[in-house]
Formats: C-alpha cells, sequence, structure tokens
C-alpha cells in the first residue's frame, strides 16, 4: 500500500509527466478556441443571413480585370479571377525581386567603395530610401510616372515599334510562325550541353587547376546555334507592331503604368534593405582573406568572385530571404494604385460582388502564407548549397 | 489538482456559454447615448467633412434625423469613414449601426450579404465623364477607352456589361479609394471617369479644372440609393425607414424646417398633426418619442430643405431636382413615402 502511494506519486511528480500533462491541456485549449470560433462565426453568419461556402468559385464573375496574363473576361468564374490576381502578384513579386536583387548588390557594394563619393551616394539612396513609407513612394513614383508621360496621341516612340505613354509602355510581340519549333529544340539542347561544359571544366580544374573560357565557350555556343538555325529555317518569326487605334495602342505586348511604377518602388525599396544586408554580409568576411587572396596573387576581380562573395553569401541569405518575402507581401499594396493583385481582383472586387469575406480572406492569406513558406524553402536549400564542406 | 481540473471546467463553461446574440440595437444606441454611421470619405454634397471635421450631405443628414428621432437631438452620431470595400464588413462586424454611404440596393446585397435596405434617399444612375477637348460626345464612342473608376461597387459591374452589351472594349483601372481614382483620371490615366452621375457631379468639383469635363448623357444603369442596416433587427431598421419617410412626407405635406414651428401650432390637418407628434401615437410602436417625426422636420428639414442644402442647383454639386427621379411624386418624380400612420 505504502508502495504503491509512492509510485503514483513519483509518477504525479515526475517532470516530463508534468510536462506532458501541461502541453495537452494547453493543446485542448488552442483545440476548444478554435471550435468555438468555428461554430460561433458559423452560426452568426447563419443568423444575419450571410451565405457561405465556396460554390461561388464556380460562379461567373460577371466583371473585368485591366490586366491578365490568361484569358478572362466576364462570363469567367471567380476562381478564374483568382488566378488572374495570383498570376498578377507572381509577376510583381517576381519582378521586384530580380530587380531590387540587382540594385541592393550594386549598392551594398557601392558602400564599400574606397571611392568617396560613390560610397556616399549609395548611403544617400540607402538612408532616402528605407526610410520613407512604401505606400507614399508607390504613389511618388505612380503619379511621378504618369505626370511625366505623354497621352497616347503625343506617345514618345523608337523607330515607330516601341512606344511609350500614360497608358503604358508598347513593345512588339514576337509570332512564331511555323518550323519554329525545331529552333527551340536546338535551344534546350545547347543549354543543356553548356550545363555539361560548365561541369567537366569545373571538374578538369579541380584535376589539373587549368581555366577553360565555359562561359565564353557556352554563350557563343547557344547565340550561334540560334542564330544559324534561324537562318537555316527561314526565319519564321514576325512582330505584331503595337498601332495607334481610336483611344489606344492595339496590338504587341503591353505594360500598364502601375505595373512599372509598382515594381519600381517595390524594387528600389526592398534593394535598400538589401543593399545593407550585402555591406554586413561583405564585412563578416575577415580581412585577413582578402589578404592571403592577395599574396597569392589572385586579380581584385576574382578575389571578390572567389573568395569574398562565397563566403558573404553565407551570411547574406538568411537575411536576404526576409526581404524577399517582405517584398512579396508589400506588393499587396497594389491595391492603391490600381494594379489588380490578388488583394485588388480578389479580396477587392469578388469579396464586394459576394459578400464572403471569410472564404475569400481565408484563400488569400493561404496564398500568401504558401508563397513565403515556398520562397523560404527555395532560400534555405540555396542556403545548404552554398555551406562550406565540412561546416557545422 | 483538483483546483485546477475545476477552474478548467469553469473556463470551459465560461467559453461556451458567451452568447452569440446581440441585444437590441435600438436599445443598445439608447442605453450608450450615439450611434455609429459609416459614411464616405469625402463626397461632396452626400457626405463630407468640413475643415474642422464636421461632417455635412444628404446622407449625413439620414443619420441626423435618425439621431433626432431617438434623442431628439441630430448630433449624437460618430461618423466613421468608410472606402467602399470595408463599408459592408464594418456593418456586419457591429462596427457601424446604420451605413448611410451612397450605397446602392441590388437583389444580391439584400439577400446575400446579411444586409437591409432601409429605403431610397437618392435616385441615381451610372454615367461617364470625359474631358471636353477629347470631342467625345456619346458613351457609345467609348470603345477601346481606358475607364477609371473605385472598387468595391456596383460601377465594376455595370461597366462591364454596358461594354459587353454594345460590343465595345475596354480597360479598366480599378482604384480602392475614390480621391485616387479622381487624381489619375485628372493626371491623364483614363479617357473616362464612371460613377454614379450624382458622384461624378460631386467629385468633378474636385477636378484641377472642372469646366474642362463634361458629363455624358447616358445613363447606363439604376442605382437607387439609400441607407443600410444589419438584416435581423427589425425595431431598429424600422425606425431607421420611417425617419426617411418621415422626412419626405413632410415635404408632400409641405411641412419644412422654417414653418414647422407655426405649421404645428396651427393645423387642422391630420396628417400633418401626426407628423407634429400631436395625436396618432406613431412614436410608441417605434419606441420612440411622441415627438420623434416633429424633431426630424425641425431640426434636420424634410427631404426638399436637405436637397437643396448639399445638392440642390445652388450648391456646387449643382443637381437639379426638377425633372428627376429624386422629385416628389406630385412633381413627378418616384420620391413617393408609405403613410406614417
Amino acid at each position: 500500500m505504502e508502495t504503491e502511494r509512492s509510485k503514483l506519486g513519483s509518477f504525479l511528480f515526475n517532470r516530463s509527466v508534468q510536462g506532458v500533462f501541461y502541453q495537452l491541456i494547453t493543446l485542448g485549449l488552442v483545440a476548444l478556441g478554435i471550435y468555438y470560433i468555428v461554430t460561433n462565426t458559423a452560426r452568426n453568419m447563419l443568423e444575419r443571413g450571410l451565405a457561405s461556402g465556396f460554390h461561388f468559385l464556380g460562379v461567373e464573375s460577371q466583371f473585368d480585370i485591366g490586366m491578365t496574363l490568361i484569358e478572362y473576361s466576364p462570363t469567367s468564374t471567380y476562381f478564374d479571377s483568382f488566378i488572374v490576381g495570383l498570376l498578377n502578384t507572381l509577376l510583381v513579386a517576381g519582378i521586384g525581386i530580380l530587380f531590387a536583387t540587382i540594385i541592393g548588390f550594386t549598392v551594398g557594394i557601392m558602400r564599400l567603395s574606397s571611392n568617396w563619393l560613390i560610397a556616399k551616394i549609395a548611403e544617400a539612396y540607402v538612408e532616402i530610401l528605407r526610410n520613407i513609407p512604401l505606400l507614399l513612394q508607390i504613389f511618388f513614383w505612380y503619379f511621378a510616372v504618369l505626370r511625366a508621360l505623354p497621352k497616347p496621341k503625343q506617345s514618345l516612340e523608337i523607330y515607330d515599334s516601341f512606344f511609350l505613354n500614360n497608358r503604358g509602355l508598347f513593345i512588339p510581340d514576337t509570332v512564331f510562325g511555323e518550323g519554329s519549333s525545331i529552333i527551340f529544340y536546338l535551344l534546350w539542347l545547347t543549354i543543356i550541353i553548356s550545363i555539361g561544359i560548365f561541369i567537366w571544366a569545373k571538374r578538369r580544374q579541380n584535376r589539373t587547376g587549368e581555366r577553360f573560357p565555359a562561359f565564353y565557350v557556352s554563350t557563343a555556343l547557344i547565340l550561334g546555334t540560334f542564330f544559324i538555325s534561324l537562318a537555316a529555317t527561314g526565319f519564321p518569326v514576325s512582330f505584331e507592331y503595337p498601332e495607334l487605334k481610336g483611344f489606344n495602342f492595339k496590338g504587341g505586348i503591353k505594360l500598364i503604368p502601375e505595373l512599372v511604377a509598382l515594381t519600381f518602388a517595390l524594387a528600389m525599396y526592398t534593394a535598400s534593405f538589401i543593399a545593407e544586408v550585402v555591406r554586413g554580409g561583405i564585412m563578416a568576411v575577415s580581412k585577413g582573406q582578402t589578404e592571403a587572396a592577395k599574396s597569392v596573387g589572385l586579380k581584385q576581380n576574382l578575389i571578390l568572385r572567389l573568395i569574398i562573395i562565397p563566403q558573404a553569401l553565407r551570411v547574406i541569405v538568411p537575411p536576404l530571404t526576409n526581404q524577399y518575402l517582405n517584398l512579396t507581401k508589400n506588393s499587396s499594396l497594389a491595391a492603391a494604385i490600381a494594379y489588380p493583385d490578388l488583394v485588388l481582383v480578389f479580396a477587392g472586387t469578388a469579396l464586394m460582388q459576394t459578400g464572403q469575406a471569410i472564404e475569400i480572406i481565408g484563400m488569400v492569406m493561404g496564398v500568401y502564407l504558401f508563397l513565403s513558406l515556398f520562397t523560404s524553402l527555395i532560400m534555405n536549400l540555396f542556403n545548404r548549397f552554398m555551406k562550406v564542406d565540412g561546416e557545422r | 489538482m483538483n483546483t485546477m481540473r475545476i477552474t478548467f471546467l469553469g473556463l470551459v463553461c465560461s467559453v461556451l456559454m458567451v452568447p452569440a446574440a446581440f441585444a437590441g440595437t435600438l436599445d443598445t444606441v439608447k442605453s450608450q447615448g450615439f450611434f455609429n454611421c459609416g459614411v464616405s470619405q469625402g463626397v461632396p454634397g452626400f457626405s463630407n467633412p468640413d475643415e474642422n471635421g464636421n461632417w455635412s450631405g444628404i446622407d449625413v443628414d439620414v443619420c441626423r434625423a435618425v439621431s433626432a428621432a431617438i434623442f431628439g437631438d441630430p448630433d449624437k452620431v460618430k461618423y466613421v469613414p468608410l472606402t467602399a470595400k470595408e463599408r459592408f464588413t464594418a456593418l456586419q462586424a457591429g462596427e457601424i449601426d446604420v451605413l448611410s454611404r451612397n450605397t446602392t440596393w441590388t437583389l444580391s446585397r439584400d439577400a446575400q450579404i446579411g444586409l437591409e435596405f432601409a429605403g431610397v434617399n437618392f435616385y441615381d444612375g451610372q454615367g461617364f465623364m470625359v474631358r471636353t477637348d477629347s470631342g467625345i460626345t456619346s458613351a457609345m464612342e467609348l470603345d477601346g477607352a481606358s475607364v477609371c473608376t473605385n472598387l468595391g461597387t456596383t460601377t465594376e459591374l455595370n461597366m462591364a456589361d454596358f461594354f459587353r452589351a454594345n460590343g465595345m472594349a475596354y480597360e479598366p483601372v480599378v482604384f480602392e479609394k475614390a480621391d485616387e481614382v479622381v487624381n489619375a483620371y485628372d493626371e491623364g490615366r483614363c479617357d473616362t471617369y464612371t460613377t454614379d452621375k450624382s458622384g461624378l457631379a460631386a467629385q468633378r468639383t474636385k477636378l484641377a479644372d472642372p469646366d474642362a469635363h463634361v458629363v455624358l448623357p447616358e445613363t447606363i444603369s439604376k442605382e437607387p440609393l439609400g441607407p443600410v442596416v444589419r438584416e435581423g433587427d427589425g425595431d431598429w431598421a424600422d425606425v431607421v425607414r420611417w425617419s426617411l419617410n418621415a422626412m419626405i412626407e413632410a415635404e408632400e405635406f409641405g411641412l419644412t424646417q422654417s414653418n414647422a414651428k407655426t405649421e404645428c401650432a396651427l393645423t387642422s390637418n391630420p396628417v400633418v398633426a401626426r407628423l407634429c407628434g400631436k395625436e396618432g401615437g406613431t412614436g410608441a410602436g417605434l419606441n420612440l418619442g411622441e415627438s420623434w417625426s416633429y424633431d426630424i422636420v425641425t431640426m434636420v428639414g424634410n427631404y426638399g430643405d436637405v436637397y437643396e442644402k448639399h445638392v440642390g442647383e445652388n450648391t456646387p454639386v449643382g443637381l437639379a431636382r426638377a425633372g428627376s427621379p429624386n422629385a416628389s411624386y406630385k412633381d413627378g418624380g418616384v420620391l413617393y413615402a408609405p403613410p406614417a400612420r
């Protein structure tokens, strides 16, 4: 009897048992909270006569969207409008990330320049852009762009094929005719061969120490094959030029000013943060590395490319991921300047027409969560790839 | 362990027993001494703040009338400026009690999104505004145009319908806020700006050079605008509905803000006497004081007073009432109030 009780006691007062117990209670409370929120919401929605469920996704949307990457008309469904918004968000985030990275790395390296003027210009860029709220910058670029550009009839033009006015930038579209598929097969083939050349060159250098100009050779191979195959098939490529018809240009590819202003603002703003990340990363590489590289006789650009950047990247990549995520999420400010992104189209117009706020906001939150996690995943993989072998 | 279990069970019970239903809006409003009225972020003549933050306009006056009816004071109202996108969610969530923000009464809004329309205080229709120097004289010439408008309105659907029905192409440029629409149109981003015609007249006053713009003659939709309340609270809906009706009926019987005092003292007309709160007991049915309609007319005015003060021909908005649907049915309009008896 006595031992029984002490056994039970020691079980109850065991730290790990208590730990599990409290975790179960917390889990139970969270589950209960979620259950309560869901049922209470459902009941209130029913009481107030709010429609619920996802069948609205299959209904005709009846509204139009200014910029679509897929076929879309008012007879398309709400689900189509979701896809249109999603693609527009991905487009602006993708281009934004590309330009933010290029500008950010450039400015970051400029800030470390020994040239006083260049370093100060970079510093001014960073301090001005990262300290002004992004929404203001978006408005500034949008209205600055609109004000500076002429009306469609007074468009700026280059060779009668590129037109710029306050409705956007119009560029010729390439139309590939019959027999052009062979060109693309060859293009892919040469790209694969080029990758092979790079791997072979790397291996050979590791083995023998001899360098092979893999970049020039593969560029020549790809471009050469492309133009030769183009000539051999008799140029099955034509261009569709934009033409002024009525109010506006028709034909060709159109970049609307909202896209330009938004991408520009997002890239410039995020680049100011990336510049600081890059500067920090480079400064984290100890000076001894540069000195050692110099002492073995490497040239300045090779020191940067082979010694500094690879080591700096390990410091840069994690905070860089953060900036990419921020840019993607900040792209939802598009609604302010009429760029038809996911928030404007789906969490805006579609939400208003259907009134199904919970479903739609849920979907939009899910998309941003997925995009963020996906970006994180890619960057984590990249980071693992950049890690020095043998490092913890 | 026992105490913990009891606390836990207590917590569970208290969470589960929180009531999901609400007390009637009218009772809540009376006990807190004011109510929240959702308005626009600034549409001259309809709901617009002055430099001191005082709101005015015909939509604002609906809320002031409701306040006068309940409290005998037109200013027991807190105004909540909302974008078109936010307005219904704000009402559903209880952030506002009345939405009086040039909102179009449609079937889907009435049936699907938990709203109840309390009447119509302005009959409107969608139109287009263009630059005079564009030479456009009809909406049928708008093929291929860039069209600026704002988000979350029936406007977006109407223009899609209009261009589709007439086999014309267009480029929608949709902004979240009305001010950005006006700016972008003014900067030349769009060939035309579309919204309700009253809205065009109001927003035109904000343009750099209002005279360089013209509203096209076509009206492409019916836009009955009116105050909205949450569905499922009939008593509160009645108060809002009849506050509006009282303003309209007062005009039908010649009771104006300026003459109400003397008319009410002299009248022998039973309808006027009821509006003056002298007989009929209409207030009791609405859970209001007997002078509710008298207070509305003396403190806010009848429909005609309000119209001429905010959007009539002598205002910057300048919408002629005669010959429009907003004239009283006695003058050939469609404004007609059910009898307040």
